[in-house]
């Protein structure tokens, strides 16, 4: 059987349309944990790299975060955040694991990203809205917020597509995620399954991708847009 | 009280003791992945930069497509590879060098473009053809950044070998993968904790090399 006669015959199957091992449920099970995952990150690190950023101090844990969180192995995460819940009484299965482990590594590049955008604002802008009378409260929300937002839009947007290519490998860790049909492809050496979980996660992280790149531009406030 | 796997230590070091040539192997496996997708990495990177750098609207599209190849999930690829090129080390190896590509011409063009003018007006006054000034001048100051690249590009495929366990290799992830299949810690742990060292060990060998290479970029810090 050819693989396009395998693709064809995974996709003429119902359980492929409807049922819990359905593309829509495993669509969802990804993007939900993702989304959540970023969501969390973000309201665990972003006050504390707004204040640092704001107080211009920690851009060297920034850069070590950055530095250490990509040397750690997504999947050593995984494995570990897994064995960690499944002792504390997680069911196999439960997607809890996951979303701690992709909550891990949504942090670092938004941590970061937030602290060296602040920082990156020039201190001859912050001291004219603080000549102007701005309050330290308006200084940030109206000044370094903005100006730092399309660097603080880039870290989500990586720490966003990192979370969808690894909630991929949740199937490693018995959870479901699109990931599940290539990994019981590998399992099963069904073809038609592997490829049609393979080009949806491919499709579903250019999606991301490019989602988010179009929000880091409209972030982008009008005065600092390049001009073209 | 928790149970911690198949015995009561976090670590067994007995395990550790018994699997010491496996563990040798596998060092070998991720290290020779790492390697030779890096190095292929390189040399694909050196041809494009010098075409993006020749003909500069090119760069667009190499950052383009090969943005794209960053973004696939690892797994994806490893899966989309299987009907062309199989289940073994040529399936490994291709993923890997494609997510290097983005970075490693990143740091190739952006170090190349931050050489002064000035320092190109002289070589040109000395009489440097265009080929020795981009060997001998450019090539040699844009070193920092170029080994930067390097450097990011290594300690991601570090971790991303890991992955390859699913093909049956994996180097430290198949341990990782094991370890997850018999809720057996030394396993997972040894598996991660060398992956890092690995990594941490290669990147500090890049910035010994970076300022053996670059001495003038040693100043005083």
């Amino acid at each position: 059987m050819t693989t396009w006669e395998s693709v064809q015959e995974f996709l003429s199957e119902p359980t492929t349309w409807s049922g819990p091992d359905s593309i829509w449920t495993r669509l969802g099970e990804h993007i939900w944990v993702s989304v959540a995952a970023v969501i969390i990150a973000g309201l665990l690190v972003l006050p504390l790299a707004v204040w640092l950023g704001h107080i211009r101090r920690g851009s060297a844990v920034a850069t070590a975060v950055v530095n250490i969180g990509r040397a750690v192995p997504s999947f050593g995460i995984l494995a570990i955040a897994f064995l960690v819940l499944v002792q504390m009484g997680a069911g196999v299965g439960e997607p809890w694991a996951v979303l701690v482990a992709l909550i891990a590594l949504a942090a670092p590049p938004m941590f970061t990203n937030t602290v060296a955008g602040i920082q990156a604002v020039e201190p001859a802008t912050i001291e004219s809205a603080r000549g102007m009378g701005l309050t330290e409260r308006e200084v940030l929300t109206g000044v370094e917020l903005p100006l730092s937002a399309p660097l603080m839009m880039e870290g989500v947007r990586i720490a966003f597509v990192q979370v969808i290519a690894t909630a991929t490998l949740g199937a490693l860790v018995a959870w479901g995620g699109l990931g599940r049909y290539i990994v019981d492809g590998f399992a099963r050496q069904d073809m038609g399954r592997l490829i049609v979980g393979a080009v949806l996660v491919g499709l579903l992280a250019i999606a991301a991708e490019l989602g988010l790149s179009a929000m880091q531009r409209a972030a982008t406030p009008h005065g600092i847009r390049p001009a073209r | 009280m928790m149970v911690l796997g198949q015995t009561s230590q976090l670590v067994d070091w007995d395990w550790i003791g018994r699997n010491i040539d496996q563990i040798a192997d596998r060092t070998w496996q991720h290290l020779s992945l790492t390697a030779v997708s890096v190095g292929i990495g390189l040399v694909i990177s050196l041809a494009l930069a010098i075409v993006a750098l020749r003909w500069r609207w090119s760069y667009t599209p190499i950052t383009w497509v090969t943005g794209l190849l960053y973004t696939i999930p690892s797994l994806a690829l490893f899966a989309l590879l299987v009907p062309v090129v199989g289940l073994n080390a040529t399936n490994a190896v291709i993923a890997l060098t494609s997510y290097t590509l983005l970075i490693i011409i990143r740091n190739l063009v952006a170090g190349i473009d931050s050489v002064p003018d000035a320092v190109l007006e002289a070589a040109d006054g000395m009489g440097y053809t265009r080929r020795a000034r981009f060997w001998r001048m450019e090539v040699p100051l844009a070193l920092p950044v170029i080994i930067a690249g390097l450097r990011i590009a290594t300690v991601t495929t570090v971790g991303l070998v890991t992955v390859t366990a699913v093909l049956g290799l994996g180097g430290y992830g198949y341990f990782i993968l094991r370890g997850l299949n018999t809720f057996f810690w030394t396993q997972i742990l040894v598996g991660v904790v060398l992956s890092v060292a690995l990594a941490t060990v290669l990147d500090i060998g890049f910035l010994v090399m970076q300022r053996a290479l670059s001495p003038w970029a040693r100043r005083a810090r």
